[in-house]
């Protein structure tokens, strides 16, 4: 920003911008608070906002009735692994895209955009079945594979965007310079694109973690993730704002403090090559 | 440019991404189409073929168009598209993605319009920000509804008597803009993200150029902010699209469906899994398909046009 | 890290099938029960490892929210998918689908076990022609709760066997808006096990019917408007703001916090109420009889939150072991012994009801006198070709009562007339009936 402002018009625009902030973090904020309340200052009236004898008595119950860490360690290998396949197969596909484009190259992308709008509720049944047939219910790798598969039409779409902002004269110099297809990609894409690649990593990551349909429907214990861990306190007999709260942060936690450490990353790579 | 060795190498590194795909979109796709010309009710012992004879038996069962289920022509799609309820939950559905829509690109440009200007701490405020985005929408979905819009203990009711006024009951007296506050709350980051890195490069010699001109505030927004932004919200509109024409858990956790929030997802839920209706449900699904491309198609124009530079 | 996770993860890829199934194999002393996030539920999960220490036999639980846990083992029974060695169901599933021959039937219960002992009405409500398919865990009716020292304060008694009339007007006398005091929390929120399950047993009482005995839907009756005006003039004078998404958990909490005067709902409430640990009016709480209109039946409802074995398991034994356990006097004498008396799954069996520890508990003979005044085989003043008291024992049925509750619950909330709600309620019986071939 080259323009001169005041200090007076920063303040405003400071107060201003964190007032925004904190208003649009504020559920997240209370949610995490109110964990740390007793059930009774979960719904007092008038709320209390800090000054309550803080416990982590309702994270105990939650721990107790819920092997938390097992349901942690499958979002990570689901959340995880789809995503680090998704890359293994985009990338190609997204180079070819970008670098070697055809008159259907679009139409491909678009298309591949396209079939992420099939609602999964019309074939939870087949899908079901079929995984029976294959013997791959309640299946961490079954899963791996079918968030891959969802994700991969923006996997694709967000890598391609990233690899178009990549000059091709670059490209050109090295093949005159006789590199060949494997050392172009490796040697000449792979450093620049991998900013990129990154950020698709993130944000992959995160759909498939908050991913709530197949998840659930598809594990019972030996791949349940935190979807289904959190399917196990919405409503129970009561209304118990505490624990629900402790449930809530055990479940969006990891993922928040992960956004939040690689946030830069993922806001570079959110442009979608929406700017130059 | 390209030389035939390079095309065809290019080829052969799409195929995995494209068969995957191919395969993804072609299963579902068959299943729902074979299913929504069936009578399917496995609660009345209708099954596709016999259980546990191998994969084998399954994919010829599968083939030959699951034989052991009748067929019953377009009866499920009649009955479908005849019941009161399906033209409502097609409005209901572009409404709910439409006000979406339209809250996190006009809030996402004023918002990024506000973090573009200089202040204290924005990396902070940033953070803040983008924090709904990574709420399972599960959670958000019932931390909104029980902590925020609990009629009795909710924090907007307790507010809300605190000015002596009658608390809202948020979820059955005014259930849409509940369901677009609580989704927007998730996208809004999302917007805001992109738009704030589109403004960020944004040419600020050529604002200044134009305020020297005498452009006001408004005629620079308008004419130099908002076109280089329209790539931007090209991609939001996109995106967002796609994830909100299947919105579930949202609608699920709060109002079940009821007070109007009825959306087409939810409609073939309710046929598929509460009814227990596959064919039904089945037709449902292909009328949804139709549906997303035909917002797909409109949505394509737009984009078709801007992405191309 | 990053190069092992996918090596990891393609290999495992490419030997997917195998490993699932070796899954499958390596559970052979491991049973999976899916279960509903209930408090009784909850709490046998705390108990687990005493019948794992006893039988050796390990277990893993998926507990689920109801709606998500009714989608998830209907999903799985009627496919087949042998996810689950127990399941937990109702009284509207378990004769379903044992007449369908998915459930193992329950005929080979030892004698210590004393199937006997477990009250008729449950055992006729889990049982398909005479068989028993499933356990109650434990068992429900629906009664009157109320505050007495508001009842007090109003100048009103409550009569054990109380009329709709009494109820309106008790109502009507103990609210109090200054205060946010509702005479009256009943459950309007859609859902055919919420809101619906209520309004269909306070028909019965109202001399509805949901079908004549030719599956004809009876929604336009005059019975039905009656029922309907009744209740929701009834909430708008006296009930809480909301009230149409309100269910048995919100009602719960307004009650415990002592914003309800009286609340119609599920006996096993009772427990819960009466807690000095969550209900700030536990030492103030009476019970009474749901109410009638002196037509014969009262809009009480009769329930049983069982568990059953899938037909398909690997680990039927091990199954039958732990539900013999989990039903059995055995375990309610654990529960007792660690938790007291009022904490134990009530509802189940006549022995308790017989045991003079339990006598003490202030609301046993009510909920024991609710369940025995319900009768599933003939629940309605008119004839009807169903059974079950506020379901319909018809695999279609949950589907269509979820549309119907939700038409009631949109006219609660203002949004339609009553005489649009039950018109369009009307219609979707009719076609979901005439759809699956009852008309």
């Amino acid at each position: 920003m080259a323009r001169a402002v005041t200090t007076q018009r920063k303040a405003l625009n400071t107060a201003i911008a964190w007032t925004i902030g904190i208003l649009i973090f504020f559920p997240i904020l209370w949610t995490v608070l109110t964990s740390f309340k007793t059930e009774a200052e979960a719904i007092a009236n008038p709320p209390v906002f800090l000054f309550f004898d803080w416990t982590l008595e309702n994270y105990g119950v939650v721990q107790e009735r819920s092997n938390y860490m097992r349901f942690l360690w499958n979002s990570v290998i689901i959340a995880g692994g789809s995503t680090i396949l998704g890359i293994i197969i985009a990338v190609p596909a997204a180079w070819s895209m970008a670098f070697v484009p055809s008159r259907r190259t679009k139409d491909i992308l678009l298309w591949m955009l396209s079939t992420k709008m099939l609602p999964a509720v019309g074939v939870l049944y087949p899908i079901y079945l079929l995984c029976i047939e294959l013997g791959v219910l309640d299946n961490r790798y079954a899963l791996v594979v079918i968030l891959m598969l969802i994700n991969l039409p923006i996997i694709v779409w967000m890598l391609y965007t990233y690899f178009r902002e990549i000059p091709g004269e670059i490209l050109e110099a090295a093949r005159m310079d006789g590199a060949s297809l494997k050392d172009e990609l490796l040697y000449v894409l792979t450093p620049m694109a991998v900013p990129g690649i990154a950020s698709t990593l993130l944000l992959n990551f995160i759909l498939a973690w908050n991913e709530a349909f197949w998840t659930l429907n598809l594990t019972s214990v030996d791949a349940a993730p935190l979807t289904a861990f959190i399917a196990s306190y919405s409503s129970p007999e009561g209304l118990f704002f505490a624990k629900l709260s402790a449930a809530s942060t055990m479940a969006i936690a990891p993922i928040l403090i992960l956004g939040w450490f690689s946030q830069k990353q993922l806001v570079r790579g959110l442009t979608f090559g929406a700017v130059k | 440019m390209a030389t035939q060795s390079s095309r065809s190498a290019a080829r052969i590194m799409m195929a995995p991404a494209v068969f995957l795909l191919l395969v993804w979109m072609l299963v579902p796709l068959s299943l729902t189409l074979i299913l929504s010309f069936k009578r399917f009710l496995p609660l009345r012992g209708d099954r596709i073929g016999e259980r546990g004879d191998g994969f084998g038996d399954f994919l010829l069962d599968y083939i030959t168009g699951f034989p052991t289920l009748d067929w019953v022509g377009f009866q499920n799609f009649a009955s479908f598209a005849s019941s009161g309820a399906f033209t409502d939950a097609v409005v209901t559905t572009l409404v709910i993605v439409g006000g979406v829509l339209a809250v996190s690109v006009i809030f996402g440009i004023l918002l990024a319009m506000l973090l573009d200007q200089p202040m204290w701490g924005q990396g902070v405020v940033r953070i803040l920000v983008i924090a709904p985005f990574f709420v399972m929408p599960t959670v958000s979905a019932l931390v909104w509804k029980n902590m925020f819009m609990d009629p009795t203990n909710g924090l907007f009711s307790h507010l809300w008597r605190a000015f002596g006024a009658d608390p809202v009951v948020w979820l059955s007296d005014v259930p849409m803009t509940s369901l677009i506050l609580i989704i927007s709350w998730q996208w809004l980051p999302f917007a805001t993200l992109i738009l704030l890195t589109a403004f960020q490069s944004l040419d600020s010699e050529q604002l200044e150029a134009a305020e020297m001109d005498g452009a006001g505030p408004f005629a620079r927004f308008f004419f130099i902010a908002l076109p280089h932004l329209s790539r931007a919200i090209t991609i939001v509109i996109l995106i967002q699209t796609i994830f909100l024409l299947a919105v579930f858990a949202e609608i699920f956790v709060t109002t079940g469906g009821a007070f109007g929030t009825r959306t087409l997802t939810y409609l073939i839920y309710q046929r598929v899994l509460e009814s227990q209706n596959i064919g039904l449900g089945s037709a449902g699904g292909v009328y949804a398909i139709i549906l997303a491309n035909i917002v797909a198609i409109f949505l394509m124009r737009i984009v078709g046009k801007n992405l191309d530079r | 890290m990053f190069t092992k996770t996918v090596l990891r993860t393609t290999s495992a890829l490419a030997l997917c099938v195998s490993a699932g199934a070796a899954f499958a194999d390596g559970h052979s002393a491991t049973i999976t029960i899916a279960t509903v996030n209930n408090g009784d539920m909850i709490r046998m999960q705390g108990y687990t490892d005493q019948f794992t220490e006893e039988t050796g036999i390990a277990v893993e639980w998926v507990t689920l929210e109801e709606n998500v846990l009714r989608q998830r083992v209907t999903t799985d029974i009627t496919t087949e998918g042998g996810q689950f060695d127990i399941m937990t169901i109702g009284m509207y599933e378990a004769p379903i689908w044992g007449s369908n021959g998915w459930l193992v039937p329950l005929d080979g219960l030892s004698d210590e076990y004393n199937v006997e002992d477990i009250l008729p009405a449950m055992r006729g409500g889990l049982s398909h022609d005479g068989t028993l398919y499933a356990a109650p865990f434990y068992g429900e009716s629906s009664m009157v709760m109320y505050r007495t020292d508001l009842m007090e304060a109003a100048g009103l008694e409550m009569p054990a066997a109380p009329t709709w009339e009494f109820i309106r007007e008790a109502a009507a006398a103990m609210t109090d808006r200054d205060n946010d005091i509702n005479g009256i929390c009943l459950r309007g929120k859609p859902g055919w096990g919420e809101g619906g399950a209520f309004i269909n047993a306070m028909a019965n009482s109202f001399g509805a019917r949901v079908v004549d005995e030719e599956w004809n839907a009876q929604l336009d009756s005059e019975a039905w408007a009656n029922t309907l005006n009744f209740f929701n003039d009834m909430m708008q004078e006296s009930g809480p703001a909301g009230f149409a998404t309100n269910g048995f958990n919100e009602n719960l909490s307004l009650f415990n916090q002592g914003l309800c005067g009286m609340w119609i709902d599920a006996t096993v409430a009772a427990s819960f109420v009466t807690n000095p640990d969550d209900s700030e009016v536990a030492d103030s709480v009476g019970f009474a009889l749901a109410p009638d209109n002196g037509l014969g039946p009262r809009s009480n409802w009769l329930w049983a939150w069982a568990l059953a074995v899938p037909a398909g398991t690997q680990q039927q034994d091990e199954a039958m072991a732990f539900i013999e356990w989990a039903t059995s006097t055995g375990y309610i004498e654990l529960v007792a012994e660690n938790e007291g008396w009022a904490n134990v799954p009530p509802g189940a069996r006549q022995s308790l009801y017989d045991n003079p520890n339990y006598a003490d508990v202030p609301f046993a003979q009510m909920t024991l006198d609710s369940i025995l005044s319900a009768n599933p085989t003939e629940p309605t003043v008119d004839p009807v070709p169903y059974t079950g008291v506020q379901f319909m024992a018809i695999p279609e049925f949950a589907g269509f009562w979820t549309e119907v509750s939700q038409e009631f619950s949109n006219a609660y909330a203002g949004q339609q007339t009553i005489e649009e709600a039950l018109a369009n309620g009307q219609n979707i019986v009719n076609e979901a009936l005439s759809a699956a071939g009852y008309q």
